[in-house]
């Protein structure tokens, strides 16, 4: 299974944190420095794996951003990378062009995709139309909720 | 009008702050404002407050008291709230949390929602931080959803299942029977889902795996599916339907095959077929092969199959790919035990390897070729690793001499030892790594002569980081001080251990004295046992550390300090002996009123020298030999004697008598190379025997 997904910036600001196994905050924090200390430091055409304690990363540069995940022993590395590229595919066909702004924008939202594609450290779903059908779906439910209360969401 | 205007206008404030201070002071307010928004009743705003406190929160500032806001939300009947709210609940809450135990109930009622988006979310929370406890009071609400749902659900159920089954191993067999049903699903999410849940269950329980065995044929058909359908736009990855799927498949092949004819028989075609076919020139398709390569060495498979895996690792070696050649060598790496030969085929793209600029390459080419030394081919792989060793990175330096030495075994002249010593202690970050490899290598075999007096001289120096256990770079094990003397006396005692040897195991004995406290009796009746010894040096050594222990045993530490090796023997202790050996005899001869001068004993790379006290009782002896010091001249009843000349230090003592009482000792140190020096220490050790009737002074002058 996957233990988590970060995704970061070129200086380091954390953009998105997923934890696939409980972790004390002070941990997260721990892991969070050495893996942007570990993978900013890498250069550029290195071969994308890293082994960190019992792990194995897999990290790939989208644009400005790092997108960062942790694998186990068992875990296939090169579908790591399609895992990772799937995403930034999803986040594209929703943003439209997606780049880091909109992501620390609409982060909540980068979340709700994330948890439609990947559950508990696994892929939910294979399929890009599905996810994206899923997303566009909720995000229906929760304006026409809205616009029967007559209130605003955020 | 956009409705997260005001989440994202706060996100804008913040990224304008231009100092650290600034964009505190506007979190802390922001912080306050929402706390007092919580504490009001429900104003319309409450999934935006929380919104902007998951923000704050990802900025790395604390936001523990949006829990209880989190439980509210998820209570909500609106589902942008719910979704916030579970949301919070993934960010801010962990079993850990008693708030977490609050939300079971929602969460029990949201799996029967009438809406699959609101069931949706209560099923992701739950996969993502439900504890033992939830999982055991909601599994059968999960098991019902395995069965009578749409696939949109029955996808979720099933990774919610996998976490449960982490959770609480028993409850596998709850889900067993839903997850062989599942198997004849057409929807990929599912039967992903349904892949993944039966690969857990296997893993956990030999009696499950043999029931699920019985799918294998089931799972060969879905796999032959993937393989041979024709273009499908919904799961098509640059050419390859589904890898995911495929992947998780030959993953659960893998489990189900693994020390079984059967099955191994019923997927060998399929495994042929897909090796054959799979196009390899995206990711997509050298991820499925991998994982078909991994399967095949891993079930009983037949040898042409295996030599088909074998070749495609091969061929994975030229891709110009960096990361798949990374991948195919730690593959290799984990099959060059069981199938030496056939890695052996690919020894000449292994060794190019070596020169490969990126750093996680070069490390994998470097284990494997060290791995694939053998009688045949140790000449041209020496030259090789020789090569590699010159120019390759300093953190690869260690691991590569040690691996040269280990394949190299006996045959390593003299002259290596004190060099691959000097070579060890200038890489002081490697310390560490150093000394737990190759305190391994020794207790695999203590054959290797040099690869022994290497490991031993490491042993006695970093003695403290090896029992420290902790090590960066390989895997911790916990090495006990009786680990560590069992090792050492191992080597003493061999019939394979040169004198040389054991001297060096002697003196790393000696030297753990002063780094481990529990074992010290042990350290000293070894040491005393060798005081018999037949060999005169190691006799003569354990005798001399013997003294140490008995008489001096406050100088024990001053004289284990670190030092330099030159030859064979250990610089310090002979200075030290000399010095005690004319203490004795002052005694012995009831000597002069005063105490035996101290001897300057420096901290950090010299030597202690021994001091001259009284030339007269030095003629009467004729001279003192110090034992084995061969950079050293013998002491000779002379007023200046240069007792140090290294490295372009060189120290002198010139003693002189003032009166009849006193004698002055004169340390001069001079420094003739073209580098400052600092950090010269001068320490001196002083026996509590007498305290002189008159002050002692050392002049000591600085160049």
């Amino acid at each position: 299974m996957m233990r988590f997904l970060l995704l970061f910036s070129r200086q380091g600001r954390l953009r998105l944190q997923k934890w696939f196994t409980p972790t004390p905050e002070r941990e997260k924090k721990k892991i969070i420095r050495d893996m942007t200390t570990m993978v900013l430091a890498r250069k550029p055409r290195s071969c994308n794996f890293l082994h960190w304690r019992d792990l194995k990363i897999v990290y790939k540069r989208y644009a400005s951003l790092y997108f960062c995940l942790a694998l186990e022993d068992q875990d296939n590395e090169l579908l790591a990378l399609e895992i990772l590229h799937r995403y930034v595919e999803l986040l594209d066909k929703y943003f439209g062009n997606v780049c880091e702004l909109d992501i620390i924008f609409n982060f909540e939202k980068a979340y709700f995709i994330l948890d439609e594609f990947l559950m508990g450290g696994e892929i939910q779903e294979t399929s890009k139309q599905i996810v994206n059908r899923s997303i566009e779906a909720s995000d229906m439910l929760q304006e026409t909720m809205e616009e029967y209360m007559s209130k605003p969401a955020f | 009008m956009s409705p997260s205007v005001r989440l994202q206008e706060m996100i804008r404030v913040i990224r304008s702050a231009r100092t650290q201070g600034e964009e505190r002071g506007v979190i802390q307010r922001e912080c306050a404002a929402i706390r007092a928004q919580f504490r009001q009743a429900d104003n319309g705003g409450r999934s935006h407050n929380l919104a902007k406190l998951l923000y704050v929160h990802m900025l790395g500032y604390p936001a523990h008291f949006g829990q209880m806001e989190c439980v509210r939300l998820i209570a909500s009947p609106r589902y942008s709230e719910k979704r916030v709210g579970y949301l919070g609940a993934m960010m801010l809450l962990d079993e850990k949390q008693d708030a977490s135990l609050l939300i079971t109930n929602s969460i029990k009622n949201d799996l029967s929602h009438s809406s699959q988006y609101v069931q949706s979310l209560a099923l992701c929370t739950l996969a993502c931080m439900g504890s033992a406890e939830m999982c055991r009071d909601l599994a059968p609400e999960i098991d019902r959803l395995l069965r009578a749902s749409n696939s949109y659900i029955k996808k979720k159920a099933a990774l919610c299942a996998v976490h449960i089954v982490r959770k609480v191993p028993e409850l596998g067999e709850l889900f067993t029977p839903a997850a062989r049903s599942l198997l004849s699903e057409k929807n990929h999410g599912v039967l992903h889902g349904a892949v993944v849940l039966i690969t857990e269950l296997c893993e956990r329980n030999p009696e499950t795996l043999e029931q699920f065995r019985k799918t294998v044929p089931d799972l060969v058909q879905i796999m032959k599916g993937l393989v041979t359908t024709g273009y499908s736009p919904e799961h098509n990855v640059a050419g390859i339907s589904d890898p995911f799927l495929q992947v998780r498949i030959l993953r659960l092949l893998r489990i189900l095959g693994r020390n079984n004819d059967a099955a191994s028989d019923a997927m060998n075609d399929l495994l042929a077929q897909v090796a054959t076919n799979t196009d390899s020139s995206k990711t997509a398709g050298s991820a499925v092969l991998y994982e078909t390569v991994l399967t095949v060495m891993d079930i009983k498979s037949e040898s042409g199959l295996r030599v088909l895996a074998v070749n495609i690792l091969g061929r994975f070696l030229l891709n110009n790919d960096r990361n798949i050649r990374y991948i195919s060598m730690t593959s290799l790496q984990k099959i060059v035990v069981t199938d030496h030969n056939a890695v052996q085929r690919h020894r000449g793209t292994i060794v190019d390897c070596l020169k490969d600029p990126d750093a996680s390459v070069k490390r994998r080419a470097l284990e494997l070729s060290l791995a694939l030394v053998s009688a045949v081919n140790i000449r041209s792989m020496m030259k090789e690793l020789l090569l590699f060793l010159s120019s390759c990175p300093p953190e690869l330096k260690a691991q590569a001499a040690c691996g040269i030495f280990n394949a190299a075994g006996g045959d390593v002249r003299d002259e290596t030892v004190p060099n691959l010593i000097q070579l060890i202690t200038t890489a002081s970050d490697l310390h560490c790594y150093t000394v737990h490899k190759l305190y391994r290598a020794l207790i695999t075999d203590i054959s290797q002569q040099s690869l022994v007096q290497v490991a031993c001289w490491c042993i006695g120096e970093y003695g403290d980081l090896l029992l420290r256990g902790e090590c960066d770079e390989i895997e911790p094990v916990q090495v006990s001080e009786d680990d560590v003397l069992d090792a050492l006396e191992t080597v003493l005692q061999s019939h394979m251990s040169s004198p040389a040897t054991r001297g060096f195991a002697l003196t790393a004995t000696m030297k753990l004295s002063t780094r481990i406290t529990d074992n010290v009796d042990r350290i000293r009746s070894i040491v005393s046992i060798y005081g018999s010894c037949i060999d005169v040096e190691l006799q003569q050594r354990a005798v001399e550390y013997n003294a140490l222990f008995k008489k001096y045993d406050h100088m024990r530490y001053a004289t284990s300090c670190t030092e330099n090796l030159n030859k064979k023997s250990s610089f310090c202790f002979p200075f030290v002996c000399g010095l005690l050996k004319v203490c004795d005899l002052l005694d012995l001869l009831g000597g002069s009123e005063e105490p035996p001068q101290p001897g300057p004993i420096l901290g950090s790379t010299a030597p202690g020298p021994a001091s001259t006290a009284g030339g007269d009782l030095l003629d009467l002896l004729g001279g003192l030999e110090t034992p084995e010091t061969p950079e050293t001249p013998a002491l000779t009843p002379a007023p200046t004697l240069t007792v140090y000349e290294k490295n372009g230090v060189t120290l002198k003592l010139h003693c002189h008598k003032q009166s009849e009482t006193g004698l002055t000792v004169t340390l001069t140190a001079s420094n003739s190379s073209d580098w400052d020096m600092s950090s010269f220490t001068l320490q001196a050790a002083v026996p509590k025997v007498r305290l002189p009737p008159n002050p002692v002074y050392m002049l000591i002058s600085h160049k």
